[in-house]
């Protein structure tokens, strides 16, 4: 799965279920859901549950981190790297 | 981030009160609302043995004579400081020379099922939970890392051995859901005897709590007045030892009271202990660069913009928890 798709499916992810199917809602892929309060703490909990059930990934507590999840992008570059990982382990 | 004050260092001075200005003033304000406002012919308040119902209720005492105030002592099963709470509750209440009266709230507890609900939401996470467990649940540090905080629960088993694992969304809500039932209730019982009396309910939030939203809505949160939400937890404290809250009640380490295994403010809600988010979040509110405040606090910039970030995003989940009833449409009423 492209890293395109992965973000195009956690974006559509974020509106459908934490901004409650609000096509018009106006953020970007790059925005950060900590410092715009676009997500609160119980959706980052949401999103983290959605990529380990989706996509068959175990996501650390120190990889809880703004850099793997704060943002629509951020999320879609750490899944496919965790992806990469998965496979170059077996 | 904001600018340093360029007015010498932060220090916790910045938070010292006048006690004796802001007691008189504060028992004024009670006068006021509670006599005039509302026509009440007193105050209930519901005591825990820790510092903000204390302060409340001696507050309370000064300013309109103890005849005319209420003290409810609401213990329930499980939590684990409720023995403390109590003792302490009585002790207070002993020291203002009143009666409280008990209302265990267990079986309201047990009728709503709380503690069921409760314990299938962990069995979500920990399956082997059950009768005889006690469990509280806990957030990492905000301080040492930029982790998201996730909540996770701990659960001690009869034999004394601990489980954690963190909570999934279904089972948080489902815990945080069920466990405010006991705030709730608190609040109900709170209500009943207002009602009975003809009496007004006294919150006891103060500012860190109200401002970050470490209340129950519906629970804790509701009070038809509030004495000391203006106030720092630090200046809380000041009042306590100033108005002679006795010295126990003083000494005694804020808890949330509300799980059955001990549990620290820190552990479930704030970043850092009470007195050290009182300068954050003074120095946050007047745009003082975090530098100067980690100085303070033997913190670094860094570390403490984490706090403020903190800050920012419990404020923004309290707009929810603060919001009145909000309308469709505008309320047809007599023109001035």
């Amino acid at each position: 799965m492209s890293t395109n798709q992965i973000q195009k499916d956690v974006r559509e992810y974020v509106i459908e279920n934490l901004l409650m199917g609000d096509e018009e809602a106006d953020f970007s892929d790059k925005q950060s859901f900590l410092d715009t309060g676009l997500v609160d703490s119980t959706g980052i909990l949401e999103i983290i549950n959605f990529l380990e059930d989706e996509y068959e990934i175990e996501i650390e507590d120190d990889e809880m981190v703004p850099e793997n999840l704060d943002s629509v992008e951020n999320i879609a570059a750490f899944v496919e790297r965790k992806k990469n990982n998965n496979l170059g382990g077996q | 981030m904001g600018e340093s004050t360029g007015e010498g260092k932060i220090s916790f001075d910045v938070l010292k009160i006048d006690c004796e200005q802001a007691a008189a003033q504060i028992e004024q304000s009670i006068k006021t609302i509670v006599l005039k406002r509302f026509r009440k012919r007193g105050v209930v308040v519901g005591i825990s043995g820790g510092i903000d119902s204390s302060v409340v209720a001696t507050l309370c005492v000064r300013a309109l004579g103890a005849k005319r105030v209420h003290l409810l002592l609401m213990p329930e099963g499980e939590s684990a400081s409720t023995d403390e709470s109590t003792d302490l509750g009585r002790l207070l209440a002993r020291s203002l020379e009143i009666e409280p009266q008990l209302e265990d709230i267990t079986p309201v507890l047990d009728g709503t099922e709380c503690y069921a609900r409760r314990d299938a939401a962990i069995r979500e996470v920990i399956p082997e939970y059950g009768p005889g467990w006690r469990s509280k649940i806990v957030l990492p540090s905000v301080v040492d890392s930029d982790r998201f905080r996730i909540f996770s629960v701990i659960a001690q088993s009869p034999d004394g051995e601990q489980i954690k694992a963190r909570l999934k969304p279904d089972a948080y809500l489902g815990i945080v859901a069920a466990t405010n039932f006991k705030q709730r209730t608190r609040k109900m019982m709170e209500y009943y005897h207002a009602d009975r009396l003809n009496y007004a309910v006294a919150g006891t939030p103060n500012l860190l709590e109200y401002d970050q939203g470490f209340f129950v809505k519906g629970g804790d949160g509701l009070a038809d007045f509030k004495p000391i939400a203006h106030l720092y937890k630090s200046q809380v404290y000041q009042l306590a030892e100033a108005i002679g809250v006795p010295a126990e009640i003083c000494g005694r380490p804020p808890t949330t009271d509300t799980y059955s295994l001990p549990q620290s403010q820190e552990e479930f809600y704030f970043s850092l202990p009470y007195d050290r988010m009182d300068l954050c979040l003074w120095a946050k509110n007047r745009g003082v660069d975090p530098a100067d405040v980690g100085e303070a606090l033997g913190l670094t910039g860094k570390q403490v913009e984490r706090v403020y970030r903190d800050i920012d995003s419990k404020r923004r989940m309290a707009s929810y928890l603060h919001s009145q009833p909000l309308f469709s449409g505008p309320l047809d009423k007599e023109s001035d």
